[in-house]
């Protein structure tokens, strides 16, 4: 593993504490954040987690927030008897207690849509989840290769 | 009628059904499965299309002819899946090394208005050496995904902006053109890599 990446995931583990006086989402641990490297700013990014509700109330994330992109917003590719693919938005996410919810290739993904600036890899950038109960939680997700296929790379 | 003959009936009955849903799955889902012809890509030989590579060379279907092909569409505006898929082609080729030295990885994009050469070729430099991108006009974008029975779609999304839908999965051909297989997408590693093997021991079959 290269130092910079390194110390991305390492600095990945910080990850934020969820505001005080909610219900339920300050439950939430967001584990394997990851995203991929972009080649300028023209192209939307995706990034990828694991969220695991912890507690013992239903969590629903509504949607993302972060200073990289002007809009983003939870995805899903699906593919259809054809093979065709194609992706939307998902609207709100519901995680039942106990259970976790997985962002990953080919399934759902933090789509980053009108990056502001490039997605370097070794770096990492700050992303906020923000849920019903009006908590909100911020990440520092790392950025990896462009050809990076998990959390490890 | 005594209850032995019922229990019969039962159980030849329970059978039929049993039977009847075998067949079913055999013929849809099962082995026996046909391939839709409609949808099996044309071989090689028969499609027409010309398009540039990532070096600015002319090139179309005649150029994959002689060693094994494996072909994919995709965008690269396209955030998960196209990356997904080349990286995952990236590792199915790490795995095969030399075997696979002298098979035709393509890349061929559905949205040429914003994937010019240069874009091509710069995506394409992230992933193993082999794999090429391809470029075209609309036209013979259009005629490509014909050839392939690939489809693809613009799609407008939140301002103004647009994403392609398209065929994300991998065709296999064998040095003479002759179609071979589809690796879906979400297909695990376990069956990709065999299928080009099997496609690859087939070229050297015929060579030898
Ligand atoms: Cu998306």
């Amino acid at each position: 593993m290269r130092y910079s990446t390194a110390l991305a995931l390492a600095f990945s583990m910080l990850v934020g504490l969820p505001t005080a006086s909610v219900a339920g989402s300050e439950d939430i641990v967001v584990e394997d954040a990851w995203s991929r490297a972009s080649i300028g700013i023209n192209r939307p990014g995706a990034a990828y987690m694991t969220l695991r509700n912890t507690g013992t109330d239903t969590v629903t994330l509504l949607g993302l927030e972060t200073p990289l992109a002007m809009m983003p917003d939870i995805h899903e590719t699906k593919t259809d008897a054809n093979g065709v693919s194609s992706m939307g938005p998902v609207g709100e996410i519901t995680i039942p207690a106990g259970e976790s919810v997985a962002l990953e290739p080919g399934g759902m993904h933090a789509m980053l849509m009108r990056l502001q600036t490039k997605m370097v890899e070794g770096e990492t950038f700050p992303l906020t989840l923000t849920f019903a109960d009006g908590g909100t939680l911020t990440v520092d997700v790392p950025i990896l290769g462009i050809a990076a296929r998990g959390p490890e790379g | 009628m005594s209850r032995r003959t019922l229990l019969t009936y039962g159980v030849a009955a329970i059978s039929v059904v049993a039977f009847t849903l075998f067949i079913g799955w055999w013929r849809v889902d099962g082995p026996g499965a046909p391939e839709p012809a409609a949808q099996r890509p044309l071989p090689l030989t028969q499609m027409d299309f010309q398009m540039t590579d990532q070096g600015g060379a002319t090139v179309g279907p005649a150029s994959l002819l002689g060693n094994p092909s494996m072909v994919f569409f995709g965008f690269t505006y396209c955030p998960d899946v196209c990356p997904t898929t080349l990286s995952d082609i990236s590792g199915w080729l790490d795995d095969l090394g030399d075997d696979v030295a002298d098979m035709n990885v393509v890349f061929i994009t559905v949205d040429p208005e914003r994937d010019s050469v240069a874009a091509m070729a710069e995506y394409v430099s992230y992933f193993h050496p082999a794999i090429q991108g391809w470029s075209g006009t609309l036209e013979e974008t259009e005629r490509a995904a014909a050839g392939f029975r690939a489809s693809y779609a613009k799609v407008a999304t939140e301002g103004d902006d647009y994403t392609m839908n398209h065929t994300a999965s991998v065709f296999l051909f064998d040095a003479e053109g002759q179609f071979a297989s589809t690796i879906d997408y979400h297909e695990p590693r376990e069956f990709a890599v065999p299928k080009i093997r099997r496609v690859l021991a087939r070229a050297e079959e015929e060579t030898s």
